[in-house]
């Protein structure tokens, strides 16, 4: 007997049932059908521009740093600002996301743009982030050849610009704008939930930010 | 590592004189039980998320047969392989295979409870693949060659010299005279001595939080980014995960998370919270290019049924150690099973089986603490008493305890004796208690009055009390 026949005849001899009865069957499908969403929490039910100041918010009690712009064109002159606040070179790591090829990067002479996945040399990177979540200040990123996942974790900051008109509630509202672009049951390779810069409290707990991760985070929304 | 449960005593009156053990568990009381508070405090929904958790749970175990075969479907689907594996023997052959056919030479490893009950890393090393811990605690303890005294704070243990002191004996390569007292140096060291280990391994290992059964994704929770660097830059990618980690879909996972992190560390969410759904697809510039799980029964099929069900419920917060006075006492390695607190005295006898591991369900003192703070609402002191009358049933429980259980049974089931007993054993008892009102040692009690005095019995039994304020209850009326 194959380990997956053994194990799975071991569960339903302890639950005493012979096989996949029709009843069980139909709660399992109703449920990966219908999705039932639980309880959200109401701290994130809120019009549009509140759950934007929320998700600014969240994210900057979580230690990211957040800045505003008012139109795609100015993301450039931001991310340079920001290198340049933190003596960082004048250098990025970026996919090839097409939200960002007009993001005023002709404007900054001086700032060169590497394309493509991480190779662990950066200092900074910089992704368009699907969606962010005003609940608990998080994005999400998507992976593929627009936002490489190494972008996500290799560099020591990581520069996420994210549209303000993508800023939802809660989790749940995340996992409907998936199933829209994705369709049902499907995921990117992977979809990675990031609030704030990484930490470890490994050491006494005592929380120090820039673990393997991202040191710092600086997130750019985009009205 | 070796079931080491029955010498629990022992390990704790060990623990107990150990100053460094004492001096860092105070972290635990310090850096755990304040951050939890607050964050539930924040959520006014905190409570009824976690009746729903529970109620996921409760309705993925009734149904556990037929998700994991939808999981399996999707994981499939997506290009990954699903292996099944009934014991700890079979997860570790399975993934040494796995590495071996991809010519692993190292593999690094993401923080995972699940490798360390199938004692992965000994059989990796044994075979000649040498794992590499990331996690910075699990990387302390690795160098050391000890194993987790705590399940998301593995090195909780340690005091920051002692990490000091490894580092400069591992790193070598390092300039001596570098400055390591403050543990941000520390942690900036480890990241950069891992760094390269990340590019150079073959195979990367992780557990999972979840695995979601609508989509075959399976998802880690993290704070430092280990976890991802392990999955993303390994070739292949391994995640080895118990059968109870299913749940249903992305909203139930998203009602679980809500508890989870805020239970475990007192964060909203945690930093990373990836979705990981099988291998690089054609266009992707990174990620690994094979994707395995591995499932893991190992004991769990045989609870299910059993009054130790609600156990599989559990999503391994550490929250129920944290706020436990045993475990705060005693730390996690003088359990000697690879879960320690509350959580592991309830699972691991049922992996390991009772005769070997009787203590530690007896190591608690049933303040309810750990079921009150449990997100997924486990009656852990229930189970563990469970655990204590399958112990007298099968004549496992010590001699002098059972003839005290016995005689104590004795005068409870004849109330009129007992109170005789009693109305005469208190003033005995109240009278030996002297002016300091304390006793001090006391025939057939040596083992208690040895660490403690007793308090003299003061006024009246609690028998007496009670039936005096029933009738002046009654006498005014109410």
């Amino acid at each position: 007997m194959s380990g997956r026949d053994t194990v799975l005849g071991k569960i339903r001899a302890s639950m005493r049932v012979s096989g996949p009865d029709a009843e069980r069957k139909a709660a399992v499908a109703s449920r990966l059908r219908d999705t039932p969403t639980g309880v959200i929490p109401a701290r994130a039910d809120l019009p549009a521009a509140g759950q934007q100041e929320l998700f600014c918010a969240m994210a900057a009690q979580f230690g990211a740093s957040v800045a505003r712009v008012n139109d795609y064109r100015e993301v450039a002159a931001e991310v340079s600002a920001y290198l340049r606040a933190h003596n960082l070179p004048a250098e990025i790591r970026i996919g090839a996301d097409p939200r960002l090829k007009d993001a005023g990067w002709d404007l900054e002479k001086n700032l060169e743009l590497r394309h493509g996945a991480s190779d662990g040399g950066d200092l900074a990177g910089v992704s368009h982030a699907m969606a962010g979540i005003a609940e608990t200040g998080t994005l999400a990123l998507l992976s593929g050849p627009d936002n490489p996942t190494t972008i996500n974790f290799l560099p020591e900051h990581h520069i996420v610009v994210l549209r303000e008109s993508d800023i939802k509630g809660d989790m749940e509202s995340v996992w409907a704008m998936l199933r829209e672009q994705k369709g049902k049951g499907v995921m990117p390779r992977a979809l990675n939930l990031v609030t704030g810069p990484s930490r470890s409290g490994d050491i006494e707990q005592t929380i120090i930010l820039g673990a393997h991760g991202p040191r710092a985070l600086h997130i750019v929304v985009v009205a | 590592m070796q079931l080491a449960a029955k010498h629990f005593k022992a390990s704790a009156s060990k623990a107990l004189l150990d100053a460094q053990l004492q001096k860092a568990l105070g972290n635990v009381e310090k850096g755990f039980i304040g951050k939890r508070q607050k964050a539930a405090d924040a959520l006014p929904e905190f409570d009824a998320l976690r009746d729903n958790a529970r109620d996921i749970k409760n309705h993925v175990l009734a149904h556990l047969d037929l998700y994991l075969e939808e999981y399996e479907r999707n994981v499939v689907a997506a290009g990954g392989h699903v292996h099944w594996a009934e014991t700890a023997e079979d997860a570790r052959r399975i993934v040494l295979d796995i590495c071996q056919k991809a010519n692993a030479r190292t593999v690094t490893k993401g923080k995972s409870m699940i490798t360390e009950e199938i004692a992965l890393n000994d059989h990796l090393t044994a075979n000649g693949i040498e794992p590499v811990e990331t996690d910075l605690g699990e990387y302390i303890i690795q160098l050391r060659g000890e194993y987790p005294s705590h399940i998301i704070a593995p090195a909780v243990h340690l005091n920051k010299d002692q990490v000091e002191g490894d580092f400069r004996r591992v790193h070598t390569h390092l300039p001596e005279g570098r400055d390591l007292s403050e543990p941000v140096a520390l942690l900036s060291e480890a990241r950069e001595v891992l760094r390269k280990r990340y590019f150079a391994a073959d195979v990367g290992i992780t557990g999972a939080n979840f695995l979601i059964a609508e989509t075959g994704t399976s998802v880690i929770v993290t704070n430092e980014g280990n976890g991802d660097l392990t999955q993303t830059l390994g070739k292949v990618h391994v995640v080895v995960a118990s059968i109870e980690k299913i749940v249903p879909t992305l909203e139930d996972t998203a009602q679980i998370l809500r508890v989870l992190a805020r239970s475990a560390t007192g964060q909203d969410m945690s930093v990373y919270t990836t979705f990981s759904t099988g291998p690089k697809r054609p266009d992707d510039p990174d990620g690994p290019g094979e994707y395995h799980v591995v499932l893991l029964d190992n004991g769990r099929s045989a609870m299910l049924g059993t009054e130790y069900q609600d156990m599989l419920r559990c999503i391994r917060c550490g929250a129920c150690m944290n706020h436990c006075p045993v475990y705060h006492a005693v730390g996690g390695h003088a359990y000697g099973s690879v879960y320690p607190g509350p959580m592991g005295a309830v699972l691991t006898p049922s992996l390991n089986g009772i005769e070997e591991t009787g203590q530690l369900p007896n190591a608690s003192t049933f303040c309810g603490r750990c079921e009150a703070v449990c997100p997924m609402r486990i009656p852990l002191p229930k189970m563990m008493r469970h655990w204590r009358e399958r112990e007298f049933e099968r004549n496992l429980t010590p001699l002098t305890s059972r003839y005290g259980i016995r005689a104590w049974a004795f005068f409870a089931k004849r109330p009129r004796l007992y109170r005789l007993a009693v109305s005469f054993g208190m003033p005995v008892l109240s009278l030996l208690g002297g002016k300091s009102r304390r006793l001090h040692s006391l025939p057939f009690a040596g083992g208690w009055t040895r660490h403690r005095d007793l308090p003299a019995p003061e006024g009246r039994t609690f028998l007496q009390e009670w039936a005096q304020r029933e009738a002046l209850k009654q006498g005014s009326g109410h």
